[in-house]
C-alpha cells in the first residue's frame, strides 16, 4: 500500500526550455535512490498506469547508458535511452535522455535527491534543446491522458454492458 | 494525434506569455480583480512601457482583457483562456504522480526490508 502521506507531484515550467517535476516521498533518501536506479525496481513504476515496462537497462556509472522500453496499454512500444553524466550516488544523477520515436531531440535530465527528517524531495530538471522539444513532450502528457480518458469510457461502457 | 499537436502548439503560445516571471506577477495582482494600469505599474515598480508591453502579451493569447472606462483602461484576467495551459500542465503532472504512486510502493516495500534486515542483525 502507498503511504497516505505520499505527496503529489508538481510540474512548473522554470524557462522556455525546461520542465522541472517535484515529489516528496515518505522515506530516507538512499532508498529513493535504489528505487530510481535498480532495473527491477525500476521496472515496478516507471510505465505508471500506461502499461508495462518490458526492458529495463541500467549501467550506473559516468559513460555508461541506460534504456527503457514500455508497451503502452493501446499495444505500441515506446523506448527511451541515454548515458550517464554525472553520479553522486544518493544525491544527483546527470544524464541523457533521446526518445526512440523522435531521435533528434536529446535532453539532459537533472536528477536530485534531498532528506530532511527521513523524507525525500526528488527534483527532475529536465533540460531540453528548445521550446518546441519541451512542448512535445508535455504534449505527450496530454496524449496519454487522452488515452487514459478513452480507457476509462471503455471500462464504462464495458460495465454498463453486464 | 493531429489534434493534440495542434492544441500543443496553440497552448505552448499561450503558455510562453504566462511563463515569463514579471507577466506572471502582472497575472498574479489581476487575480485579486481587475485593475487599472497605473496600479500595475506601481505594484510592480516597472516602467509603464514595459508594463504595457508585457500587458499587450498577455492580450494577445486572451490571457487578460481590457475595457476602457472614463479615461481609464482597466485589466481584468481571464480564467477560461488560462485553463487550457493549466490542464496541459495538468496532464503531464497526472503522468508522473501515476509514476510516483507506484515509486511509493516500492519504497514501502524498502523500507520494510530496511526493518527486516536490522532485526536480523
Amino acid at each position: 500500500m502507498a503511504a497516505a502521506t505520499s505527496g503529489t507531484a508538481t510540474v512548473t515550467l522554470p524557462a522556455d526550455d525546461q520542465i522541472l517535476i517535484t515529489r516528496e516521498f515518505d522515506a530516507p533518501r538512499h532508498l529513493v535512490f535504489t528505487a530510481y536506479t535498480t532495473p527491477e525496481l525500476v521496472r515496478r513504476w516507471w510505465a505508471g498506469k500506461r502499461g508495462e515496462v518490458t526492458s529495463c537497462e541500467i549501467d550506473l556509472r559516468v559513460g555508461g547508458a541506460w534504456r527503457y522500453v514500455m508497451t503502452a496499454n493501446g499495444g505500441y512500444e515506446v523506448a527511451f535511452h541515454g548515458e550517464y553524466r554525472e553520479i553522486v550516488p544518493d544525491e544527483r544523477i546527470v544524464s541523457t535522455e533521446v526518445f526512440e520515436g523522435a531521435p533528434e531531440s536529446e535532453v539532459v535530465n537533472v536528477v536530485t535527491f534531498a532528506e530532511t527528517d527521513g523524507r525525500t524531495t526528488l527534483e527532475l530538471l529536465t533540460q531540453c534543446p528548445d521550446q518546441e522539444t519541451r512542448d512535445a513532450i508535455m504534449g505527450s502528457g496530454m496524449e496519454g491522458g487522452m488515452q487514459e480518458g478513452m480507457d476509462l469510457l471503455e471500462q464504462i461502457a464495458i460495465e454498463l454492458h453486464k | 494525434m493531429i489534434l493534440v499537436m495542434a492544441r500543443a502548439a496553440t497552448t505552448a503560445d499561450a503558455f510562453n506569455a504566462v511563463a515569463e516571471p514579471r507577466r506572471r506577477q502582472i497575472l498574479d495582482v489581476l487575480a485579486g480583480g481587475e485593475r487599472p494600469v497605473n496600479d500595475l505599474v506601481r505594484q510592480l515598480g516597472l516602467a509603464q512601457p514595459q508594463v504595457s508591453k508585457h500587458l499587450r502579451v498577455l492580450r494577445e493569447v486572451g490571457a487578460v482583457d481590457v475595457r476602457d472606462e472614463g479615461r481609464q483602461r482597466l485589466y481584468r484576467l481571464n480564467g477560461h483562456a488560462l485553463k487550457p495551459i493549466h490542464d496541459w500542465v495538468k496532464a503531464y503532472e497526472r503522468s508522473w504522480s501515476e509514476r510516483f504512486d507506484l515509486m511509493d510502493d516500492v519504497l514501502e516495500d524498502l523500507k520494510q526490508k530496511e526493518r527486516d534486515d536490522g532485526g536480523s542483525d
